[in-house]
């Protein structure tokens, strides 16, 4: 019956182009802008390491040593309680992350010295976060602790100074300090940044820059605050600063902790803390009940990762994608009523009323499949014009498999939705007044 | 016009009225809101930055030795003036859309307790106040004798200038001339009053902030160096950043000159509200997307509606109608439903608004949109309506003759 069901369809969809034109048209523009919208938001707000980011951790502590001040922890730790609690070892791999901007000269390769952006960060970060290699590895655990002059280079880095060769072995010269490149990573493009992602909150949503290009050089904390001193990068200070950056009342270390199991983060939980209970009883800090562990999903939604133009569109996209649906009901009312003649001849040769209908919801499932072919044609002219923005994460837009199946998936739903009023419309004619005026 | 025989027939086809309306009310919640926010962002676009934007560009050094930032300061001065064209340099620590520099929370007593928000400081060498251009509405101008060294990001006691708008925030109603703030252990004294100074990118606090703007005359030196302000005819000012970036390596061998923040003021503007504009033109083609979907459905669903009644309309022109009662009879349906639409649609844009208000720190949508967006889609449905209704009024009455 189905075939049958499809064999009609088709001649009806044939008969009357302009009116199917219309539909298809209604359908595909509704779908294209949503499922371009849709795109865009499910890159950014996916997962940025799926099957490891429930293993990942943020803990927070409140380093302001006033107990009167009353406001959440700041988004990354000063320098003491950081490493203090990178010291303890208390989780199954642990990353420090700070940031410094270095000048940066490649002795023999005749390019200007350029500011590279510097992540110190400590070994686990490499094998925590999955960072894929191209040449070379990341370095140790010794070579934090003897502050090796080590680093390793991202891939468009090692393309604009080497052509992509094969540079481990190679020095840099940073800020003066002869490092030596021992890895090279292979393109790498998280979405967002998620080891980056602080102060999303105070953005008013204009959050773009998490997603965009990774840092060039990845360096030991170690080695850096050797090189470069108190040249971090501040993310905000409670009193005015004094003396050198381990000490100065600013917070700017960040720690990633990998915990593999829930009563490890919970006990972990209890260990920050144990740890601020026992900072505010030296007198260091303020408080001790505004600590925070959170998960990486956790921490990202807290910041609001995903920009607000985004999430706007996407809601305007599927209002969108609501009134042409309304459109296409109208529609195909039209279409199934006017051949409401041909439905009285099939229900005296004794079609059911249920075959009527499975026969019109048939029909607006072909509409939504044409219509969905239009739609993700659209959707890939909507991404094209999406990567030409000049916005950070413009060149991480494409459609993947997923996505495809959703247009279609999305499309057919719409339309088999759109149409099941009027083919109960449709079904419930009576077939003798059709027959009389034929 | 008879309205009674117009809805008597509506009533024949609920279904159908009904999906029409349902589509008009949508289409008016979301083009009121849409054209609420263009102009919303349209506005964010226009802020007055109170500088001669056309005179202004800025040549943004890093990676120099701290040490020698003095040397530096004066080896760049020296080859900027060099310039032809160049009508005077100065360093400064930020410039409006441009990278912040001297953000700070800001207290209305010593002991810290009343907070007066967060400001962007502006900190400027000697020529900086005159070359940005900034109008003094009250108080003076800093002269010579304010210039002190900058500790930190900005100098300890300092005689400033605030714009309008912070005066207003801090001391509404007050003369703010010779008024007092401090940040933690620095300490200012306002002087003057600009009329208008945009911070550089964003701020917490939202758009009410934009010009929370503190300027103080400060001795360039350790702590203010590296970005320098240029100020130049209009005309000649592209070719002026021209020559100063490739002369810049002679002048400082040392430093990277930081390319993207090296630019005329007028590019760093348009750069800051790229997004604004993208998000306005991408409003501006759903406005018009959902114009077209909404006028093509109201066409099939009324060729069809005429096909329906050919009959009925062979009738009527047969008994006595003329050609315009047809057309008019259709244009009269087609106004009842989308007035139904609308009177649906105003409710619904309250509502999108409200949301969008919650979610998106929205004003409220002023109540002139509603008659806007409803002239709109009155004016689109007439459209619509024409093509199918002059092809009912061309019905000729022997129709109603004809048994097939």
């Amino acid at each position: 019956m189905f075939g049958y069901y499809l064999d009609l369809a088709l001649r009806s969809l044939r008969r009357n182009r302009m009116l199917t034109a219309l539909m298809v048209l209604a359908i595909a523009v509704g779908i294209g802008a949503s499922m371009t919208t849709l795109t865009v938001m499910h890159l950014l707000s996916g997962d940025p390491l799926p099957g490891r980011s429930a293993t990942l951790f943020y803990p927070q502590v409140d380093p302001d040593p006033d107990p009167r001040h009353q406001h959440l922890p700041y988004d990354v730790m000063d320098y003491r309680s950081a490493t203090d609690l990178w010291s303890a070892h208390r989780a199954d791999a642990q990353a420090l992350i700070a940031h410094a901007s270095l000048k940066l000269i490649a002795p023999g390769i005749n390019l200007p010295p350029l500011m590279a952006r510097t992540l110190s960060t400590t070994a686990d970060f490499f094998p925590m976060f999955a960072v894929p290699f191209r040449y070379g590895g990341g370095w140790s655990a010794q070579d934090d602790a003897s502050r090796a002059r080590v680093a390793v280079i991202s891939s468009d880095l090692n393309n604009r100074l080497f052509g992509g060769a094969d540079s481990v072995g190679r020095t840099l010269r940073l800020k003066g300090a002869d490092v030596r490149i021992v890895g090279v990573l292979a393109p790498w493009r998280p979405s967002p940044q998620f080891y980056d992602v602080a102060g999303g909150r105070f953005s008013e949503g204009q959050t773009a820059s998490f997603y965009g290009k990774t840092e060039e050089v990845f360096a030991p904390f170690t080695t850096v605050q050797d090189i470069a001193g108190d040249g971090f990068d501040l993310f905000t200070c409670w009193a005015t600063p004094q003396g050198h950056q381990q000490v100065s009342p600013c917070a700017w270390v960040a720690l990633w902790v990998q915990l593999g199991s829930p009563s490890k983060a919970s006990g972990y939980a209890r260990f920050v803390a144990d740890y601020a209970a026992q900072q505010k009883a030296l007198g260091r800090i303020g408080r001790a009940d505004n600590t925070q562990l959170r998960g990486l999903m956790e921490w990202l939604d807290f910041n609001r990762a995903v920009p607000r133009d985004v999430r706007l569109q996407t809601w305007l996209a599927f209002g969108f994608l609501l009134i042409c649906l309304f459109n296409t009901i109208g529609l195909l009312l039209a279409k199934f009523l006017r051949r409401s003649g041909e439905i009285g001849v099939r229900r005296a040769l004794g079609a059911s009323r249920a075959a009527v209908f499975a026969q019109c919801v048939v029909e607006a499932g072909m509409v939504g499949l044409l219509g969905g072919i239009g739609g993700w044609l659209l959707t890939l002219l909507g991404l094209w014009l999406v990567r030409r923005q000049p916005t950070e994460y413009a060149d991480l837009v494409h459609m993947d498999v997923a996505m495809f199946l959703t247009t279609f998936v999305l499309a057919i739903a719409a339309s088999l939705l759109a149409g099941l009023l009027p083919a109960l419309r449709a079904s419930r004619l009576a077939p003798g007044l059709q027959l009389k005026t034929l | 016009m008879q309205i009674k025989p117009v809805l008597a027939a509506l009533r024949r086809h609920r279904l159908a009225t009904l999906l029409i309306a349902m589509e008009i009310a949508l289409a008016c919640a979301v083009l009121c809101n849409a054209c609420f926010l263009i102009a919303n962002r349209l506005q964010l676009t226009r802020i007055n930055s109170g500088i001669d934007e056309a005179s202004l560009a800025t040549l943004v050094l890093t990676g120099y030795d701290p040490a020698s930032a003095a040397d530096l300061n004066a080896r760049v001065l020296d080859g900027l003036r060099k310039i032809p064209g160049v009508q005077s340099a100065s360093v400064i620590n930020a410039v409006p859309f441009g990278n912040h520099a001297g953000t700070a929370g800001i207290t209305l007593d010593q002991a810290g307790q009343k907070a007066g928000g967060v400001v962007d400081f502006f900190v400027g060498g000697p020529g900086s106040f005159e070359a940005l251009g900034l109008r003094v509405v009250q108080g003076r101008a800093p002269t010579a004798a304010d210039l002190q060294p900058v500790v930190d990001f900005v100098p300890k006691d300092a005689a400033v200038l605030v714009t309008r708008a912070l005066a207003a925030h801090l001391w509404p109603g007050v003369d703010p001339l010779g008024k007092e703030f401090w940040c933690l252990t620095w300490h200012f004294r306002v002087i003057g009053v600009v009329d208008h100074l945009a911070r550089p990118g964003g701020g917490e606090g939202g758009p009410d902030t934009v010009e929370w703007s503190v300027f103080a005359p400060g001795l360039p030196g350790k702590n203010l160096a590296g970005t320098y302000l240029l100020r130049a005819p209009p005309g000649r000012l592209d070719q002026v950043l021209r020559d100063a970036r490739t002369r810049i390596a002679r002048m400082a061998p040392d430093a990277v000159l930081d390319t993207s923040a090296s630019q005329t003021l007028g590019t760093l503007r348009d750069r800051y509200f790229r997004d604004d504009r993208a998000m306005v033109g991408m409003l501006a083609g759903v406005i018009a997307a959902l114009l077209l979907v909404t006028a093509l459905g109201i066409v099939g669903l009324a060729s069809f509606w005429v096909q329906q009644r050919r009959r009925q309309i062979g009738v009527r022109r047969a008994l006595g109608a003329t050609r315009a009662d047809i057309l008019r009879y259709f244009q009269t349906e087609n106004f009842l439903i989308v007035s139904f639409g609308i009177g649906l649609g105003m409710v619904l844009a309250f509502g999108l608004n409200l949301a969008l208000m919650s979610q998106y720190e929205l004003p409220r949508l002023p109540l002139y949109y509603l008659p806007i967006g409803a002239l709109v889609l009155w004016g689109l449905g007439q459209l619509a309506v024409l093509a199918p209704a002059l092809r009912a009024a061309s019905v000729p009455p022997v129709v109603a003759t004809r048994s097939v």
